[in-house]
């Protein structure tokens, strides 16, 4: 983003070197909590950014009510940025980002700071981004977010890249086994309780797959109401997390053996 | 260079949006009260003193803005990250510093002119027979402009590199060192080792020398000033803005913004 210099090595954005400023016709990029002239309207914001790409009058009011309607923020694209929230300067964040139809998109944690609302608008305007055939491209740390939304994801841990790929591939899919919820009122002996944690009435049991049906004939035996079955499978956190164990382990090693 | 000039666009309108152009209004009353008060004060030097005092008004109050807003040009957009939006765009880092430093003294200039014009009604208040020379104000007040943009350039160079309220005090001793650049030449050389005198000398051609640009007396008294002075004075501010907003552009140009 022409922020900082490589120190060593090069790099290029759709075939151009970074250094390349015409680069930059075509990219879009929302800085981590974004922060604006707060002595602006959005509109005008909006209007500033349309400018430096060269876009002519008339479509740059086209471009900017058409991207103030699209996070939402038509009614509120009079009012000065020092007034809003960071949710909306969020939203407006993402405006300026994707407002010169740029072909990739780069977004630092765009859901950060978000109401669950939000989150789900910023879901949406992503996804619709990839349907536009567009390459977005963001950085989070809720790996639930990057697992419903990429097709690739690359996991950094510890500032090294340790994967890259769908996260279907980084993950092993396979099913580990399968979580019965159920209620029981009152007490029972039926010996797989022990095993179950019990919030309320509600209990949560996992059961290896072949064992699934003697388990749910155990507990209707039992007079249990079966709530739910759900696959319970390995999760981009769970790749995450052993990394970063496997990272503490191997740095315990190597401390010990300076020792 | 289409793209500085929108950059100075926008900083010239959060100028404004920030008040900055209220300041006027306080000059208009120093003028207003100036005016009435040295009529009755002060006759036949009514002219030395309102030119005196206006101009030394207009030179404050543009040294205000230039040193504190002119610190906070880059560093202000630094410190609240709207830089990095705007970075991403096409914008090259000289063009975004070029614009700057052009809002800045776009709003300067605005402010001076108005200021100028006020000071010049203050002054056909107490002397209602115009001459010739009566039109030196307005050089005087061009001066003023002139002087202001270096101090703007000087403040955005430092602001590149160190905190802004360093940035602020290396611009006032700056300035506040330019205005004696002449007595550093005239610093008597018999008491000085040949070493000191060689760099005093250099010290003085390299400071820019502020005190060029005063012709408050000039002013004060209707004396015209020759075209060939205003023509170097001016060429003088133009070449020195140069050469420090080179230096500014090298600087921030290598300078990674986290």
């Amino acid at each position: 983003m022409s922020l900082i210099f490589p120190t060593a090595g090069s790099a290029r954005i759709l075939s151009k070197p970074i250094s390349d400023i015409e680069m930059h016709r075509d990219i879009g990029y929302l800085p981590e909590q974004p922060y604006f002239y707060d002595y602006l309207t959005a509109a005008e914001l909006l209007d500033y950014f349309a400018r430096i790409h060269d876009l002519t009058a008339a479509d740059r009011k086209e471009r900017v009510q058409k991207m103030l309607k699209k996070v939402g923020l038509e009614t509120a694209g009079k009012i000065q940025l020092r007034k809003y929230s960071k949710g909306m300067l969020q939203r407006v964040g993402m405006a300026q980002a994707i407002l010169h139809d740029p072909k990739l998109v780069i977004l630092d944690e765009p859901m950060s700071g978000l109401d669950p609302v939000g989150r789900r608008e910023v879901r949406d305007i992503i996804l619709e981004l990839k349907r536009d055939g567009k390459t977005v491209m963001f950085s989070t740390h809720i790996l639930s977010d990057a697992e419903m939304l990429c097709d690739r994801v690359g996991v950094i841990v510890g500032g090294k890249l340790r994967g890259v790929g769908a996260p279907a591939q980084l993950v092993d899919m396979k099913t580990q086994g399968m979580e019965i919820l159920f209620e029981l009122a009152g007490q029972s002996t039926a010996p797989l309780l022990a095993k179950a944690t019990r919030t309320g009435d509600c209990y949560r049991l996992q059961v290896p797959e072949q064992d699934l049906y003697g388990a749910i004939e155990q507990l209707r035996a039992a007079g249990a109401k079966i709530l739910s079955v759900s696959q319970v499978r390995a999760t981009l956190e769970e790749f995450f997390m052993n990394l970063v164990e496997a990272d503490r382990a191997q740095a315990a090693a190597v401390e010990v053996s300076e020792k | 260079m289409k793209r500085v000039g929108i950059v100075a666009l926008n900083t010239f309108r959060e100028a404004v949006r920030d008040r900055v152009l209220y300041n006027l209004l306080f000059f208009a009353l120093v003028m207003m009260a100036a005016s009435i008060i040295a009529g009755q004060i002060s006759i036949g030097i009514e002219q030395t003193v309102i030119a005196t005092l206006g101009l030394s008004a207009i030179s404050l109050i543009g040294l205000l803005i230039a040193i504190f807003i002119g610190v906070g040009l880059v560093s202000k957009e630094m410190d609240k990250r709207t830089l990095y939006a705007l970075l991403a765009k096409p914008v090259r880092r000289w063009e975004f510093l070029l614009g700057k430093f052009g809002g800045l003294i776009l709003t300067l200039a605005v402010n001076t002119a108005a200021m100028g014009v006020g000071l010049f009604l203050a002054l056909i208040y107490v002397k209602p027979t115009l001459e010739r020379g009566d039109g030196t104000v307005f050089v005087a007040v061009y001066f003023i402009w002139l002087k202001l943009a270096l101090v703007v350039a000087l403040a955005l160079l430092f602001s590149c590199f160190t905190t802004p309220l360093l940035a602020i005090l290396f611009t006032a001793g700056i300035y506040i060192v330019g205005l004696y650049v002449q007595e550093l030449r005239d610093l008597p050389v018999a008491v000085m080792s040949p070493a000191m005198t060689a760099f005093t000398k250099w010290l003085s051609y390299l400071l820019p020398n502020f005190e060029n640009f005063n012709i408050m007396a000039q002013a004060a008294h209707s004396r015209p000033v020759a075209g060939a002075f205003i023509a170097q004075n001016t060429l003088y501010a133009a070449v020195y803005c140069t050469i420090v907003l080179t230096a500014a552009i090298l600087v921030f140009s290598r300078r990674n913004l986290k």
